[in-house]
Formats: C-alpha cells, sequence, structure tokens
C-alpha cells in the first residue's frame, strides 16, 4: 500500500515530525478503541444498536458528529466563500428545526416501536414493500455518500500533504473496517464522540485567528463587501429575490425546500443519523439527544462557515470552481479550509487541523458504514434472503457486511471521482430519497387513514418525480426555470425545489391511494400512529431536566441569531 | 467498561502536550517561513489549554474513580 505514497510537489504544507505523530496516535487511538470494544459486540443487539445504553450526551454529540463528515467541513467552508453567510442556512433552519421535531415528535415512535432502524419503522407501518423499497434507496444512498467521504478526504490530503490519493483512501477506509468490524455500532459511536472533541480543538484556532487578522466581525463583513458584495454577509435580506443574492435562490426554496422537506427529511429518516438515537438508554434520552445534538450544531457555523468567510476576506488568490481550478492548476473553493489552516497552523497545530479534517471524514464514513451494514442485515438480508439465521449468525453477517461496504465506498470514490462539483451531487442524491421518505414516515405516524398501499406508491412515485426532475434538467439546463419556477435560479435551488415537488408528489400519492383502499384496523397501528398510541413519559423531573425546556431554550437561540444576522 | 470521557482526555492531554511542545521548541528554535500571527505563538497557549482540558477530563472518569 505504502507503494501508492507518491509525493505531489504542489502540497500546501510539509508536515514535521511532530504533526506525524498527531496524526498516527490518532490513528491508533481509534484502533484501540475498536480493539478495547470488541468483546462487547458478540450479540445483535450489541453490535447493531450498541446495546441500547448511551446516554444522552453520547448518543447526541455521536449523532451531531456522524454529520461532520466531508461535506460539513470542507464542502460548506467552500460554499461560504462561494455564497457567503447563506450557506449557513444549513445549519440553522437546515438543521435546528428538524432535529427539535425529530425529538420532541417522532422519537417516541420510533423508540417505543423498538425498531432497529427507519426500514424497520416502515415495514412495521406499512409492510414490506415499503420497506424493501426504502432500505435499498438507502443502501444505495449510504454507499455512494461513503464515496464521497473518502473522495473529499483523498483530495484534501493530496492539496494539503501531497499524498496520492490511492494512498488515503485505502488507509482511512480499511482503519473504518477494521474499528467498525471490532466493536459495531458502539465502536462507531465512541470514536464519533472522540472525532467531535478533535475536530473543534483542531479547528477552532482558524476563526479565532481569522478574526484576529480581519478586525473583529464588523470589519470582516467590509472586507467581504469590498471583495465581493454586501449580499454576502446577510441571511435572510437578499432571499426576496431569486436574483438578489449569490446562491440564486429565494426564502420560498430556503424555508419550504430546504426547512421543512429536505432538513426534516434528513435529520428525521436518514438512518445514518437517526441510529445513534436509538441507541439511547431510555426515552428520557432520546429526546434529549437531538436537542444536544442541536445546541451544540447552532455553534458548527463557527469552524466551518466563518472560515469560509475569512477566507473571502484574506486570502491573497481568488478562489474558483473546481471546473476552473482543474483546467488553471489553481485552488477551488473546496480548498478553502486547508488554505486557511496551512496559514495559521505551524508545528502542532497543523498536525491537530489534519488530525481533525481525517476525524472529520473517518466519522462520517464510519457512520455511513454502520447504518449500511444494519439496514443491510436486517432490511435486506434477514426477510429476503435468510429468515431463520441466529442472532450470531446476522452479528457475523454484519461483521462481512462491514468490511464489503467498504469496499464498496471505496469503489464509489473513484467513480465520484468523474463528478466535477462534490456538493451538487451529494445534495442531488439527498433529493432522491430523502424527501419523499420523510412524506411517507411522517403520514405513517401522523394520519392512520394512511394505507400500506399508499404508503408503498407515494415512496415509490416521490422517488421516480424526483429522479424524473434531475434528469430532465441534466439534459435540458434550461428546464431548472420550470422546477424552481424562475429563470434567474441556480444549481441549489434546483435541489431545494425538487424536494419540495418530490415531497408533495408523495404526500398527494399517498393520500390518493390511502383513501381508495380500505383502512387498516386501528389493532395494526397502535405504536405507530398519533393518537392510537400512548406517548411515553419522560418521568417526574424538574422543568429544568425536561426535553421540551431545552427545546425551548434551543428555539430562542435560534431566532435570536437568525435576527442577528439577517 | 472504560468511560469514553477518559479515551477523549487522554487524546486531548496527549495531543495538547505534543503542541505545547512544538509551540516551546519553536520559541527556542523559530522557523525560516513561519505562519502568520507566529508572534501569538498560538500553539503554545492552544496546546497548554488542550493539555489542561484532557487532564481534568482523564482525573474525571479515570476507570479506578468510575468503577
Amino acid at each position: 500500500m505504502l507503494l501508492f505514497a507518491i509525493e505531489i510537489p504542489t502540497r500546501l504544507v510539509r508536515l514535521t515530525p511532530i504533526d506525524i505523530v498527531i496524526v498516527v496516535f490518532y490513528f491508533a487511538l481509534v484502533l484501540s478503541i475498536g480493539w478495547y470494544l470488541k468483546g462487547r459486540a458478540n450479540t445483535g443487539e450489541d453490535f447493531f444498536m450498541a446495546g441500547r445504553e448511551m446516554t444522552a450526551w453520547v448518543a447526541g454529540l455521536s449523532f451531531l458528529s456522524a454529520n461532520l463528515g466531508a461535506l460539513e467541513l470542507m464542502g460548506w467552508a467552500g460554499s461560504a466563500y462561494q455564497y457567503g453567510i447563506l450557506a449557513t442556512h444549513w445549519y440553522w433552519i437546515g438543521a435546528i428545526p428538524a432535529m427539535l421535531f425529530l425529538a420532541l415528535v417522532m422519537m417516541p415512535f420510533y423508540y417505543i416501536s423498538r425498531t432497529h432502524s427507519v426500514p424497520g419503522y416502515l415495514q412495521l407501518r406499512f409492510g414490506e414493500p415499503s420497506r424493501a423499497l426504502s432500505a435499498i434507496s438507502f443502501a444505495v444512498m449510504t454507499v455512494l455518500m461513503s464515496g464521497v467521504n473518502m473522495f473529499a478526504m483523498a483530495k484534501v490530503m493530496q492539496i494539503v500533504l501531497g499524498w496520492d490519493i490511492n494512498f488515503s483512501i485505502w488507509v482511512s477506509s480499511l482503519t473504518v473496517a477494521i474499528y467498525v468490524t471490532l466493536g459495531g455500532l458502539r465502536s462507531a459511536i465512541f470514536n464519533e464522540v472522540l472525532q467531535f472533541f478533535l475536530i473543534w480543538a483542531g479547528a477552532l484556532l482558524i476563526p479565532i485567528l481569522g478574526l484576529y487578522e480581519a478586525g473583529g466581525w464588523t470589519h470582516l463583513k467590509v472586507l467581504i463587501t469590498q471583495r465581493a458584495s454586501a449580499q454576502y454577509v446577510h441571511l435572510w435580506s437578499g432571499l426576496g429575490s431569486f436574483s438578489d443574492n449569490p446562491m440564486g435562490i429565494n426564502w420560498v426554496g430556503i424555508v419550504f425546500g430546504l426547512g421543512a422537506v429536505i432538513s426534516m427529511g434528513y435529520w428525521t429518516t436518514d438512518f445514518l443519523v437517526v441510529q445513534r438515537i436509538l441507541a439511547a438508554k431510555d426515552i428520557r434520552s432520546a429526546e434529549m439527544a437531538p436537542i444536544i445534538g442541536a445546541g451544540f450544531k447552532m455553534f458548527v457555523p463557527i469552524i466551518v462557515i466563518l472560515p469560509g468567510l475569512l477566507g473571502l476576506a484574506v486570502l491573497p488568490e481568488k478562489l474558483v470552481p473546481e471546473s476552473v481550478a482543474a483546467v488553471t492548476g489553481g485552488h477551488s473553493y473546496n480548498d478553502v479550509l486547508p488554505l486557511m489552516l496551512a496559514r495559521y497552523c505551524g508545528p502542532g497545530l497543523l498536525g491537530l487541523g489534519v488530525t481533525a479534517l481525517i476525524a472529520g471524514f473517518m466519522s462520517g464514513m464510519a457512520g455511513n458504514v454502520s447504518a449500511f451494514t444494519t439496514v443491510w442485515t436486517y432490511d435486506i438480508y434477514r426477510p429476503f434472503i435468510n429468515r431463520t439465521g441466529s442472532d450470531r449468525h446476522y452479528v457475523n453477517m454484519g461483521r462481512w457486511t462491514t468490511v464489503i461496504g467498504v469496499l464498496i465506498s471505496v469503489g464509489t470514490a473513484y467513480l465520484v471521482m468523474q463528478f466535477a462539483s462534490i456538493m451538487d451531487y451529494v445534495q442531488a442524491l439527498f433529493s432522491f430519497f430523502i424527501a419523499p421518505l420523510f412524506g411517507t414516515v411522517i403520514l405513517g405516524m401522523l394520519w392512520k387513514r394512511a394505507t400500506r398501499a399508499g404508503g408503498f406508491w407515494g415512496l415509490l412515485c416521490g422517488t421516480l418525480s424526483s429522479i424524473g426532475m434531475w434528469v430532465w434538467v441534466k439534459i435540458d439546463p434550461s428546464a431548472l426555470r420550470y422546477v424552481a419556477l424562475s429563470p434567474h435560479a441556480k444549481g441549489l435551488a434546483q435541489d431545494m425545489f425538487q424536494a419540495l415537488w418530490s415531497f408533495l408528489v408523495c404526500v398527494v400519492v399517498t393520500a390518493v391511494v390511502s383513501l381508495a383502499s380500505s383502512p387498516m384496523p386501528d389493532s395494526e397501528l397502535k405504536g405507530l400512529v398519533y393518537g392510537l398510541t400512548e406517548v411515553p413519559s419522560v418521568g417526574d423531573i424538574p422543568l429544568y431536566q425536561k426535553p421540551i425546556f431545552w427545546a425551548a431554550v434551543v428555539t430562542v437561540v435560534f431566532f435570536v441569531l437568525n435576527i442577528i444576522f439577517w | 467498561m472504560v468511560s469514553i470521557w477518559f479515551f477523549i482526555g487522554i487524546s486531548l492531554a496527549i495531543n495538547g502536550a505534543l503542541v505545547l511542545a512544538a509551540g516551546i521548541y519553536q520559541i527556542v528554535s523559530p522557523p525560516a517561513d513561519p505562519v502568520v500571527f507566529f508572534q501569538l505563538h498560538a500553539n503554545v497557549w492552544w496546546g497548554g489549554a488542550l493539555l489542561i482540558f484532557g487532564l481534568i477530563y482523564c482525573i474525571k472518569f479515570a476507570p479506578k474513580r468510575q468503577s
């Protein structure tokens, strides 16, 4: 493998021995944790659900960390450079309401149904066909996402350190494969919490020193206005029209497409993140975990968006789109975070910063792999291939699936290299599967008249409509004006509106088919639908320990932040 | 079982010590091509902060203390 480690002369930085020690120590520690936990992953409940014994803090930080992958660190820093502070919407309105909704509305149903996965809930509510459709689409999306993570990490290593892209892909993927295979979900969760701390430890210095260089937030806004435009530092004031902001989107797309559909779909039905909450030890922990995650999520822009904005203000060179950088040899938007790292971080700090990037990428990859393993084993293999296996057999299947999932992801990483923009590609994937799935799950939970046929056909038609719109715009880019309802709409607007339409298609088809088919008896819906389910209480505890209290606190902070940066 | 917070303490303490050591070495032997704001010696105070934070976690969540 080391034969692949050919150095490229255009690297940004040169690691000193102390930096290499820090990176090697990180790999040794995550592997040690996997090794230490291998004796605690002998049953299916242990391997796939971490024994359902995680505290609210561990589940909440893991929930957030599983999402702190390649997109979060490099992609959104690059988006902040490209689009300005508008990228923060993906952290605030594009996350916080959905996380609170998951905690207070949906978590009780996931928890009391004792399901092991989101497709597992669909099987209970809508039957096997819906589960099969959801599980297969999730499995496809997951390995593609994992491939995106790997590719992004390998690119960073190539840019920052000059490491060969193949070397980075194989070292990181084998490490994840080893520690997830050994310790299952518990190992993934433990390492995700560790990675959460390392990400902050390694990345927080960039905004601190960057703001010092820029002369504070007020002067940073002046610099950005001079180098780009005043709209780069406003969250909402430019969203009245598609043409008034650098993203080419309007408030309808952000509020309804992103806030009400994509983020709700991602944070409440994407099993990658929901799996962490299902591992919580009790109902209060399960409700508190997403709220804790939301509290920290609001501040992640400090280490992701702010470096992108600072790059716009202080970097001497002008960054360009990926396609232009490939031709000119310059740096692309996605390079802004490593560039800022190289700007401020000397020996030691550089190793820590590089470790933070690797940790972010590996936590995302491990999240994808562990979720893929569970869905494959419990929602595809067990119901459709081998129904009669022992618990030990399924654990072994889980271990093998981890290895195979990683290998498929490696193949996907090489596939992703063919795409010009990582971000657009992944956003398209979200729109395909996540938005219709949210429509199906939320109708299943809130509307008892939704039937099995309605759920299945709604999910299928929603997914197909999303793919259809994407193909339409791919073949004829001018069709975007019809999908996003404006000739001024740009790429990200397509994703928002595509998600919105596919969600609506899913809801309408589910409703029509359900009303045309026989209702399900109430006895089959107990524990699955509001109105027929006794929602469990968090117990008689003081107000400051109740999830609803902390959800209210997070909501207030969320509104205050949006008003401050309006 | 060893607490996850103990592992985090170990990680932060060792990383902090390494960053601090690198910062002190750079004060003694300044680099020829320093980073922006080298004069602030960020690796000294940041490494020190991580070391202290990590040690607190190591002590608070030490396996013996937990058991």
